[in-house]
């Protein structure tokens, strides 16, 4: 990674308590280079109106702007345009796919094979649809090592599985799940295929037809891009038989008093005015991380986790969750000192302007199989160093000599 | 890099910590968030506090919280406890960062549940 790239994230400049800041969270959000916030800014200041409807010269530039970042997304995960449906984040997306799946394609007695490994967000939005619908919800079981039990899975497989769903890479174990494989099975019992890539898209290069999926969730804040933007990703046929999830505005053809007929997709699932400047500022992240390559942003991260894994083995206090080689992981590690609370920890490195995330990190169901109430999180992005990972790794020990 | 001394103290050393064989009132207090869970227990007579007990898993800012707070009540008229505020508790502890009231103040949350479950007996 070129060692200038920390340079283009302004909030890096900063100290905390005094200390340069080292931030360690990129799992939970990353930060923004000033390419995306001048061109969420640039966009306000130049260029700046409603999409769609407008007749004006304004309204097309604005028009085209927003769709030019869902051009620009489409080619960065081998989709085209009009399969990307641009939402509010993960969750939404998962909202609207567990909500138009559960309308379609799941009734009482039907199952929707979910994993102990999800993120709440790829969890209660099923839960919803099986309470709903008078489905059964069926978790497939995580082995001791931190990977889907696929003999768990395939017994757990059966014509009564209308929806599969799992996460691409693990927030809290790093397991990056097989979906290419998965998808597979699931698909030859007729289930739909359901890929939370929030941990994926940002650091590896995803291609939606490699990894077989039907619906792809992800978002743009943790992928350099500003908040309130994510993308779910839909194969065309699909997307065309789900109904909308938000109706209004901007999603119709033709509406009367007491019915409406739906626009296509993708506009038929961004109902409102949507996110428009935050989708411009998510094109500008896809082009960022773009110019950089997906395969130096994959191998930065890894050799990042790498230093890292290698640093907490190495320590007989440290109890690392999730797999021991960084090729089966994302860009992140979570972690357990012997008798502390994560809290603790991560009170005493911020001391240091360290940034580390203490918590169950949205996984409760997980952490409970793990055995913890809380674990320890260090996540990276093109912008983290081997040095932050040094000065990460020394703090840790003060932290012990204080705690332990 | 560390905690205020009061804090490790606390947390190395609990007092009072263990349960009272006929509590006249407890009370348990949790924080989902990071699964922080304090139980006071308080045997209670003439009114006053005589005996105080606290059982708790978490971390060391809200252990070393309740440790302290059994000591700052033990003794007091209930209706003093009662009123043991917030920012009392903080300073005995020598100053919390903001990020981590929660867990000071859990036991502080505990201790009001069980009086004020409590508040009937004598």
């Amino acid at each position: 990674m070129d060692e200038h790239v920390r340079d283009g994230f302004p909030i890096l400049q900063r100290t905390v308590h005094g200390k340069p800041l080292v931030y360690l969270d990129s799992a939970a959000t990353s930060m923004k280079p000033t390419a995306v916030i001048e061109a969420e800014a640039r966009f306000y200041r130049e260029s700046y109106a409603n999409v769609r409807r407008g007749v004006y010269e304004l309204a097309a530039e604005a028009t085209d702007c927003y769709e030019g970042a869902r051009t620009a997304v489409a080619s960065l995960i081998g989709a085209r345009p009009e399969e990307i449906v641009f939402t509010r984040g993960t969750t939404e997306a998962l909202n609207l796919a567990a909500w138009a799946l559960g309308e379609t394609r799941v009734g009482p007695g039907d199952e929707i094979l979910v994993t102990e490994m999800e993120h709440h967000a790829n969890l209660l939005p099923w839960q919803e649809t099986a309470r709903r619908r008078g489905a059964r919800l069926c978790p497939v079981a995580v082995t001791p090592a931190g990977e889907l039990d696929r003999d768990d899975l395939r017994r757990k497989l059966s014509p009564q599985t209308k929806v599969m769903t799992l996460v691409h890479v693990s927030n809290v174990l790093g397991t990056v799940n097989p979906v290419p494989e998965i998808a597979a099975e699931a698909h030859q019992v007729g289930a739909i295929v359901v890929a939370d890539a929030a941990q994926s898209v940002p650091h590896m290069p995803v291609d939606v037809r490699e990894l077989g999926a039907d619906l792809v969730a992800f978002s743009g804040h943790k992928m350099l891009g500003p908040t309130g933007i994510g993308v779910l990703w839909g194969q065309r046929e699909l997307l065309l038989q789900l109904p909308p999830f938000v109706v209004g505005g901007e999603m119709v053809r033709e509406v009367w008093l007491d019915r409406a007929t739906w626009d296509d997709p993708p506009a038929r699932f961004e109902g409102g005015t949507p996110p428009i400047a935050q989708a411009v500022g998510l094109g500008a992240a896809v082009d960022y991380m773009q110019a950089i390559g997906m395969e130096e942003v994959r191998r930065h991260g890894q050799e990042l986790t790498a230093l890292a894994l290698d640093g907490l083995l190495s320590r007989p206090y440290v109890t690392v969750h999730g797999p021991r080689d960084p090729a089966a992981r994302g860009a992140l590690v979570s972690f357990s000192l012997a008798g502390i609370h994560p809290h603790d920890v991560a009170t005493l490195l911020d001391q240091e302007g360290i940034a580390i995330r203490g918590g169950h990190h949205c996984a409760q169901p997980l952490h409970r199989k793990l055995g913890i109430s809380a674990s320890c999180r260090v996540s990276f992005h093109v912008y983290n160093t081997i040095d932050e990972v040094g000065l990460f790794l020394e703090a840790l020990d003060i932290v012990w000599k204080a705690l332990g | 890099m560390s905690y205020e001394e009061i804090i490790l103290d606390h947390w190395r050393r609990p007092r009072n910590k263990g349960r009272l064989p006929h509590p006249d009132a407890a009370a348990v207090e949790a924080n989902p968030l990071c699964g922080d869970v304090v139980r006071i227990e308080l045997g209670i007579k003439d009114q006053t506090i005589q005996d105080i007990r606290f059982e708790g898993e978490g971390c060391a800012i809200s252990l070393a919280s309740a440790s302290l707070l059994t000591e700052l009540v033990q003794g007091k008229p209930v209706l003093e406890a009662a009123r043991v505020a917030d920012e009392e508790l903080l300073s005995a502890l020598g100053g919390v960062v903001r990020t981590r009231l929660t867990c000071a103040l859990l036991p502080l949350r505990a201790l009001r549940k069980a009086l004020a479950s409590g508040s009937s007996e004598t």
